[in-house]
């Protein structure tokens, strides 16, 4: 795939993890500005792509640049990326505001909380509660909060609706929309296809560690001549087992 | 080493409003008070404390801080995805912990000696010296703590190895020395004994209490062996700096299997 502008270049990363390869030269040119999915069954190295790309896995081999600077030992590169991990575990004791004022703390000025995103969260009283008398949803939503504290130039969510209500999961895919719009660009990850479609524009499909496709979601449903994502996406992985077999 | 300082002070503030840091400080402030009403003479009460302290700080600052780290694995991972260094962040979560459990000690043990009063100065450099020991044993036991959390991904197994770290440090090891001892009695066996000393971080606090409490005579033979070594000045500066080191190495440790590790 060609990818005009892109924000982020994966070039020819490995990981193993004892014997086990996990990533197999993955490389991959991310756009800006758009959201894109990272997808691939279980196993597949999405999660290890994404803990690469955050500093909390090193590859054996390969690179990662985001707008020009190479992803390395050097922190501070860390500036322009946002997380929402998938699991919302914080300091049990700290308050949502005191976990707030603490990312501020490290990041150094240019934060400002989205109150307009507290406010539809309905967040502001539960941010002054200790951390620990909060459901896992409210949590969820504090890590959201916590993500948009900044302005990265790239998001990173990690299955960002897991554990949210109906109306918080709306609130937060809304959120992503108007980001996209303001030009930020988002990585995804999602078990939940029909949300992916919504929300998707481009699609890294991983397979047993290496890329099996890397498109549009227009091009992935064309080139499969599936009617959605899910069967586009099983197509590819059926094809994928169908290629292994033979192979073997 | 602002980055440190600014982790530390959120990390200090969730743990010190920890039930588990209140629940610690009031064990020691009640046992303490206890043993100073009971046993009349601050010197006795503080050889009781002794045994508490080599007991009771070794295992809460291994247990209790490898469940700290496992609790926190989430919260490291997004800590790390910011654009702070390891070493640094590492600091900032072990001080975070190691200084809040080392002040709940001290505040507990400290405060009743403090209310009760005491004039003599060789008691008050006992004290001091209890409370350099527990200090040093909570460094030291929560450094292990990190490098086991760190090392094992599992939290049953990380568990697991404290309790059995905790359990070879304050009970197999003496047992061992004393079966070495039965086995090669016909040897002299002062130096490879001062040198197992040397080797486990609650001997070499024991030792230093006990003849700072001036009871190294019931020990015997042993106890005077112990005293002609650690009596002298360079006996004494060799065994607190074994002792500052086993505060430094199991934290160092840790610093360097966070620093590669794949989260």
């Amino acid at each position: 795939m060609i990818v005009i502008d892109p924000i982020l270049h994966v070039e020819g990363l490995s990981k193993r993890f004892g014997t086990l390869p996990v990533l197999q030269h993955v490389s991959v040119a991310i756009a800006r500005g758009r959201v894109t999915a990272i997808l691939g069954p279980n196993g597949a190295g999405k999660t290890t792509l994404i803990k690469t790309l955050l500093g909390l896995t090193r590859a054996d081999e390969g690179r990662i640049e985001l707008d020009g600077h190479v992803l390395g030992d050097d922190p501070s590169a860390r500036a322009a990326i946002g997380y929402m991990p998938q699991i919302a575990r914080f300091p049990e004791n700290l308050t949502g505001a005191e976990l707030v004022e603490m990312l501020v703390d490290l990041r150094g000025p240019g934060a400002t909380l989205d109150r307009d995103l507290v406010d539809r969260f309905r967040l502001g009283a539960e941010l002054t509660k200790p951390l620990r008398t909060l459901s896992g949803g409210t949590r969820q939503k504090v890590n959201a909060v916590l993500a948009f504290l900044f302005t990265p130039t790239l998001l990173v969510f990690d299955e960002p609706t897991a554990g949210l209500d109906p109306i918080a999961s709306g609130v937060l895919k809304d959120k992503i929309r108007d980001e996209r719009e303001q030009g930020r660009t988002f990585i995804l990850t999602s078990h939940v296809m029909p949300e992916l479609e919504e929300l998707a524009d481009d699609i890294v499909l991983l397979i047993d560690g290496s890329v099996r496709f890397a498109g549009s979601l227009r091009d992935l449903t064309a080139r499969t001549r599936q009617i959605n994502l899910e069967r586009a996406v099983a197509q590819l992985m059926r094809e994928s087992i169908g290629a292994g077999s033979e192979a073997a | 080493m602002k980055t440190i300082a600014k982790v530390m002070k959120y990390e200090l503030s969730d743990v010190v409003r920890s039930r588990w840091l209140v629940a610690y400080t009031l064990f020691f402030l009640v046992v303490t008070d206890g043993l100073l009403r009971f046993s009349g003479a601050s010197a006795n009460a503080e050889l009781g404390l002794l045994n508490v302290v080599l007991v009771v700080i070794p295992l809460v600052s291994v247990v209790f801080g490898t469940m700290h780290v496992y609790n926190a694995r989430e919260f490291t991972e997004l800590l790390l995805a910011q654009p702070i260094g390891r070493p640094q962040l590492f600091g900032g979560l072990y001080l975070g912990l190691a200084i809040p459990l080392s002040l709940g000690f001290a505040v507990g043990v400290g405060v009743p000696f403090g209310l009760h009063g005491f004039d003599d100065p060789a008691q008050r450099r006992t004290l001091a010296t209890l409370l350099g020991v527990g200090i040093v044993l909570t460094m030291s036991f929560t450094g292990v703590a990190f490098a086991l959390a760190l090392r094992l991904e599992d939290k049953a197994r990380g568990l697991a190895a404290a309790i059995a770290i905790w359990l070879l440090t304050t009970v197999l090891y003496d047992g061992l020395v004393l079966v070495l001892g039965a086995m090669f009695a016909d040897y002299s066996l002062e130096r490879p004994l001062l040198a197992l000393m040397l080797l486990n971080p609650v001997d070499l606090g024991r030792v230093l209490m006990l003849l700072q409490l001036d009871v190294s005579a019931l020990m015997g033979y042993t106890g005077a062996s112990l005293k002609s070594f650690f009596g002298t000045s360079g006996g004494m500066l060799l065994a607190v700096g074994a002792l500052l080191l086993w505060a430094a190495v199991p934290p160092l440790a840790a610093l360097r299997r966070f620093g590669r590790k794949d989260f």
